[in-house]
């Protein structure tokens, strides 16, 4: 494990050409108004890293290796590095007043270490009497990527959105990543953020505000990505991509769709999603994280709870099958929601089948 | 030979190294005291103790001593729901805590309210925690013993063992990056050092030269798990060098030694910007906690003996050896003691509770709208319906 911190002024000096080089990556990528999410990540990193310097970068292969999935890329030569790791580490100098950001390789490694995250991070400002804050981004792929089976293809965003204490955040694209990482990076609280590989090479059309070096998206509020008046669909990350396409294809069928993309899943948005409801009566939810206990059996509650009366269906849920991913493709596939799922399902509550 | 592991020299024997191979030596205990507290000469006392400094750490220790004596049969009386003793290891908690800084960060594991003390919490601040009425500074969070003071430097206890040790590696590595003049201490049992959290914390405090003082309490017993199970190798000092951390063992119940081994401690993980690792030997006088009854799994001959060896006692005979004390002084202050630790009691019982409002601050800096929306309804369901209120527990 490693992690980048502040560096000696004569190793800064030494880097110097690669920040430079760098700055120009950087630069260039600024000029045109498309933005990946691998971009929108590694330069709220890097601004938020020169904006403060009590933040850091910690986890496993960030320095050399530029982090699996290159999100660090280029922060090593511009701010060096210190090898080390350990998200109890982290825990522990973020109580001493510095700002990690851990990376985890893939969520499904942050369950060696989801003590440090549930009963220490979580619950330190609480139990300390408010003397103590724990001001740490927890940060990496979650959920199925393609083709890595059971033990790298796991939504944990129902746990740790079940932790009182935590934030987590559920960015879909360039400009939620951008924006929101750096909202969590300056939150006092501990904040989850559940990233996807799949998403970090989508490329998406950004508004010359999000580029602003202070662009923050405020934590706790869901966006519409669509508006629509005959269903809502609920949707977190890669998921809400899927709820655009079907909602295209549903337009076909002369059903309107509203897409409430959810940003943050703790806190809940509960006002814009009961909102989106008592427009439309109509609720279904898609996630790739198994039913039982799931974001759809939440949201579904809060409809219940704050919607009950507007409803003119049953709510509905497209989740991932309950079961440990398989490897063989086709039975991955068969696992994982798909666009077309959700259209079939949407068809159903119309009686369009 | 160059290895990117290291520079290692080659050999033809194909030996190993270890038991039952080339065994070597166990580490030796530093004392400067014998079990029943003379001085022994030729000691290496690099830290004086004066009168003033031996005075103090006498009274903490006393006043821890009637603490935990009558907390512990307080909680028997059903006063509250638990408390852990300190009793045999009175000495390692209070002589290491003098020997560290006030700007020093503390991470304990549960049994050392000595240190705490010696910070300046009151027996009055330990029965409000433990009483988790509206005085204590933890506002009734914590379940008792589990203190914590940022004033003090004295971080919250945390239930889960071990966890605490890569925090101080992490605080200290953020104490090294301000550029104070200041270690972490971390405390820990030899049961916890069996926990994954204990290896990485060394390694990692190691690699990134963080200034740690690790002290390990062996008090021969992991709740019901004896020291002789815990580990194959010698003791938790053994595995320090390994790890690249220079490591000692010390005798825990003996006051003068442990004041001046942290105080090395400390100079050394200061000087050479690193950790080190001392090895407190000492023995768990009392049950683990009030959930425990020792005498099921360990010897009454065996209790019975240590506790005769009662460092308290110890450090008095080494005072009274320097004139320092005598038998009306020590008398006169395990009464006041124990008078001061029996008031904050009474003093703690006729405290109001916290306020239920108070149930769903510091969840996080700011409220979310969740919890202001779920603590309105909880405040308007009282107001109309007052008698559901525990009793003794305002509403704000």
């Amino acid at each position: 494990m490693q992690f980048l911190a502040r560096a000696s002024a004569a190793s800064l000096r030494r880097s110097q050409a690669a920040t430079e080089a760098f700055q120009r990556l950087g630069a260039c990528g600024y000029a045109t108004t498309q933005l990946t999410v691998r971009d929108a990540l590694n330069s709220a990193l890097d601004e938020e890293m020169e904006r403060d310097d009590k933040v850091f970068i910690i986890g496993e292969e960030v320095g050399e290796y530029q982090g699996a999935y290159k999100i660090t890329r280029g922060l090593l030569q511009k701010y060096g590095a210190k090898r080390a790791g350990f998200t109890g580490i982290a825990v522990g100098s973020a109580f001493q007043g510095l700002k990690p950001v851990v990376e985890f390789m893939t969520f499904n490694f942050s369950m060696q270490a989801i003590d440090q995250i549930v009963n220490s991070a979580a619950k330190h400002h609480y139990m300390s009497a408010g003397q103590i804050t724990c001001p740490i981004v927890f940060r990496g792929p979650n959920g199925p990527a393609a083709g890595v089976a059971a033990q790298h293809s796991q939504d944990f965003a129902p746990w740790y959105a079940s932790v009182p204490g935590l934030k987590v955040i559920v960015p879909y694209d360039a400009e939620d990543n951008r924006g929101l990482l750096k909202a969590a990076i300056r939150d006092p609280d501990p904040v989850v953020f559940l990233e996807n590989e799949i998403m970090y090479g989508e490329s998406f059309e950004v508004s010359e505000e999000v580029l602003d070096k202070d662009f923050v998206l405020p934590i706790g509020k869901a966006k519409i990505q669509r508006e629509g008046t005959d269903l809502t669909i609920v949707a977190s990350g890669k998921l809400v991509g899927f709820a655009l396409q079907a909602a295209a294809e549903l337009d076909k069928d002369g059903v309107s769709v509203e897409v409430v993309n959810l940003r943050s899943i703790k806190p809940l948005d509960r006002e814009t999603i009961a909102a989106s409801v008592k427009k439309t009566h109509r609720l279904l939810t898609v996630e790739e994280g198994w039913p039982q206990h799931g974001l759809g059996s939440e949201i579904i509650a809060v409809v219940v709870e704050e919607a009950f009366d507007d409803l003119d269906a049953p709510p509905e849920r497209v989740c991932g099958v309950e079961i440990p991913m398989p490897y063989a493709t086709p039975l991955e596939d068969a696992a994982l929601p798909h666009v077309s799922d959700i259209v079939r399902v949407a068809r159903r509550m119309f009686n369009l089948e | 030979m160059d290895f990117p592991g290291g520079k290692v020299p080659f050999t033809e024997d194909l030996a190993w190294l270890g038991p039952g191979f080339t065994p070597r030596p166990t580490i030796p205990c530093y004392r400067a005291l014998d079990s029943q507290g003379a001085p022994l000469p030729g000691t290496s006392l690099p830290h004086d103790i004066d009168q003033a400094l031996a005075t103090r750490m006498y009274e903490t220790m006393i006043s821890l001593q009637a603490v935990d004596t009558i907390f512990y049969e307080a909680q028997r009386q059903g006063r509250f729901s638990f408390y852990m003793t300190s009793t045999g290891e009175e000495s390692t908690a209070v002589a290491s805590a003098a020997a560290l800084n006030p700007d020093d960060v503390v991470f304990t594991q549960y049994r050392e309210q000595g240190v705490l003390m010696w910070r300046g919490y009151t027996p009055l601040d330990m029965a409000n925690q433990c009483y988790g009425n509206a005085l204590d500074s933890g506002k009734g969070r914590q379940m008792p013993v589990h203190y914590g003071s940022k004033a003090l430097n004295f971080h919250t206890i945390s239930s889960p063992l071990a966890t605490q040790l890569p925090q101080a590696v992490g605080a200290a590595y953020a104490l090294k990056l301000e550029g104070k003049a200041a270690v972490a201490a971390c405390y820990f049992g030899e049961g916890a050092a069996s926990e994954g959290d204990f290896h990485a914390a060394l390694n990692f405090s190691a690699t990134l030269s963080a200034p740690v003082v690790f002290i390990c309490r062996n008090n021969g017993w992991a709740i019901s798990t004896p020291a002789s199970e815990q580990y194959r190798g010698d003791g938790i000092a053994g595995r320090g060098p390994s790890y690249g951390v220079p490591s000692l063992r010390v005798d825990g119940g003996d006051a003068v030694a442990v004041y001046n081994a942290v105080a090395e401690a400390r100079r050394v993980a200061l000087e050479r910007r690193g950790p080190v690792l001392l090895e407190a030997m000492s023995y768990r006088s009392g049950h683990h906690s009030t959930s425990d009854d020792s005498s099921r799994y360990r010897a009454a001959e065996e209790m019975a003996a240590w506790r005769a060896r009662d460092p308290v006692a110890r450090f008095e005979r080494w005072m009274a050896v320097r004139g320092w004390w005598d038998e009306a002084r020590g008398v006169g202050a395990r009464k006041a003691a124990r008078r001061e630790a029996i008031a904050a009691l009474a003093a703690a019982a006729k405290q109001p509770r916290p306020p239920l409002s108070e149930m769903f601050s510091d969840v996080y800096d700011e409220p979310p709208p969740h919890l202001v929306a779920q603590r309105a309804e909880v405040e308007a369901f009282v107001r109309a319906h007052p008698e559901t209120l525990p009793a003794g527990m305002p509403l704000e």
